[in-house]
């Protein structure tokens, strides 16, 4: 236990780091996902055939070898922004398909009756689109959203394997030091990890009791 | 359901729709061919020497030889290897899980639930790690334990939910007919739980196959450390480039047939689980698009 507390400012810089690659990552995804989003479902062909073959290259690729190719090979290419920020951009971009399709579901996911009604009742394309569908479809991809950024700050550990200091940089620092407390060590770290997941994971399951009951 | 949207185009609006898609094509396509030739331009690095550019053939000449790929197809095949084990103790686990949390004994179903939500809420990383440095298992067993634990713990969330999800007359029918409760569970409720949610557990399987390169970080010899980390060490860092995108292929190959045959599969099992289940037919299920509620909160964590 003194191995925890002795290493708590450790821990810190590490926990601060994954909350801002969390931070960037997130807000990153979020708006590349709407853009590949939106070229999912656009009317124009080849956005959709494009945006289609981005997110399943991007979603069968390892995020370690994403990483990998963040860390190793853009250096190597002469863009060398600093490990953090490599990291932030691996994570943006390997999360960015998935919340494209929680995106997507959620739209899709309100009936067509909804559209419709709208429609005969002589709504406009854009009036269905922002009185009707939207509301709806936002509800519902609430909760989706919330487990794929509760999937990124699991994924943030593997940045620690690629030179970054975040939580997993410091439980493998810690471990290297203490190596007569390395289980305490590592339930700290995960202690810390469950202390994003399992409020978000809690939220998210409000929502959707609430959205539930709505629809 | 965007042609209910607005009205049927005509031929204006068609012709202006196929001359921007057109031009999206002209975009996309320039973009990806800039990018190939900026990245096949020799480059002057910054003590002033000139490398060839990378589709340079001094650069791919490695792979004349054999050994590099005995070396990526060994890596390939640990790869394989540790996503096989793993699979399978994963499915084990995790039809032990939704008996666990399905049981009608508080003192079974409340500790399963907080040791389920504990695996759910880890980075399968850290978990890795836990295992290697504290039952000093190696790496590839550090490896196989945690994949089949966190995947465990997904897929026996699944089979919960699909089990939940059975008329209940099923269950009663079972009880009726003088089954016990966990024949029911056994012999009734789960066949059917598990046809209904296999599209969702193969997804996982995918998400499972992909993290084995995880194990990497362990120094388990799979398919990236042996193709990209030692094999450029040894041959320079002239081919990292060559190999990278060597392993990327061998990667999406295998993920994507293995997503390829969840689909069949999804397309399959649909319309046969709606004459087991409810009277409704359900619709099929896409595996890559899992509904939240099918798998409780936290679900799709295995991205």
């Amino acid at each position: 236990m003194d191995a925890v507390i002795d290493n708590l400012p450790t821990f810190l810089e590490g926990f601060r780091n994954t909350l801002g690659l969390l931070a960037l990552a997130g807000i990153g995804a979020f708006i590349l996902g709407i853009l590949i989003a939106a070229m999912r479902i656009s009317p124009v062909g080849s956005f959709r055939g494009f945006a289609t073959v981005y997110t399943e290259v991007v979603r069968n690729t390892p995020l370690t070898l994403v990483l990998f190719f963040c860390a190793y090979l853009l250096p190597y290419l002469q863009f060398t922004p600093g490990y953090f920020q490599l990291a932030a951009i691996g994570l943006t971009v390997y999360t960015s398909p998935f919340v494209a399709e929680a995106l997507r579901s959620g739209v899709n996911g309100v009936h067509v009756g909804q559209a419709e009604a709208a429609r005969s009742i002589g709504l406009t394309f854009g009036q269905t689109l922002s009185f009707i569908v939207m509301p709806q479809a936002i509800r519902m991809v609430i909760p989706p959203l919330i487990n794929v950024f509760i999937a990124l700050a699991k994924n943030t550990s593997v940045a620690g394997a690629f030179f970054v200091f975040e939580l997993f940089g410091a439980a493998r620092q810690i471990t290297n030091d203490r190596g007569d407390a390395v289980i305490a060590v590592l339930l700290a770290v995960a202690a810390f990890y469950l202390i994003i997941t399992i409020p978000l994971g809690v939220i998210a399951g409000r929502i959707e009791k609430k959205v539930a009951v709505l629809r | 359901m965007t042609s209910v949207l607005y009205d049927v185009p005509g031929p204006k609006a068609r012709a202006r729709s196929r001359a921007i898609s057109v031009l999206g094509i002209v975009l996309i396509v320039g973009g990806i061919v800039a990018l190939a030739v900026v990245l096949g331009l020799p480059k002057t690095s910054a003590n002033g020497a000139v490398q060839p550019g990378l589709w340079d053939a001094s650069r791919w000449d490695v792979f004349n030889d054999v050994q590099v790929w005995r070396t990526l197809g060994i890596g390939a095949l640990n790869t394989l290897r540790m996503a096989g084990v793993a699979a399978v103790l994963a499915l084990i686990i995790g039809v032990l899980f939704s008996f666990g949390r399905g049981s009608d004994h508080a003192w079974v179903r409340v500790p399963t639930t907080v040791v389920l939500e504990f695996f759910r809420g880890m980075p399968v990383l850290l978990m890795m790690l836990f295992i290697l440095l504290v039952f000093s298992t190696g790496s590839f067993w550090a490896g196989v334990a945690a994949l089949a634990v966190y995947n465990g713990a997904i897929i026996g969330e699944a089979l919960r939910a699909g089990i939940k999800a059975l008329p209940s007359g099923q269950r009663e029918a079972g009880l009726a007919i003088g089954l016990t409760p966990i024949a029911t569970r056994f012999r009734i409720e789960f066949p059917q739980a598990f046809r209904q949610m296999l599209p969702i557990i193969i997804a996982q399987l995918v998400v499972l196959l992909k993290d084995t390169s995880l194990a990497f970080v362990v120094g388990y010899n799979e398919l990236l450390r042996s193709g990209n980390y030692n094999l450029s060490q040894f041959f320079g860092n002239r081919y990292q480039f060559s190999f990278f995108f060597v392993v990327l292929a061998i990667y999406l190959t295998m993920n994507l047939s293995l997503s390829w045959l969840a689909r069949r599969i999804a397309k399959r099992t649909g319309p046969q689980t709606g004459k087991l289940g409810k009277p409704d037919a359900a619709p099929p299920i896409d595996p890559n698009l899992v509904d939240p509620r099918a798998l409780g909160a936290q679900s799709r964590s295995g991205l």
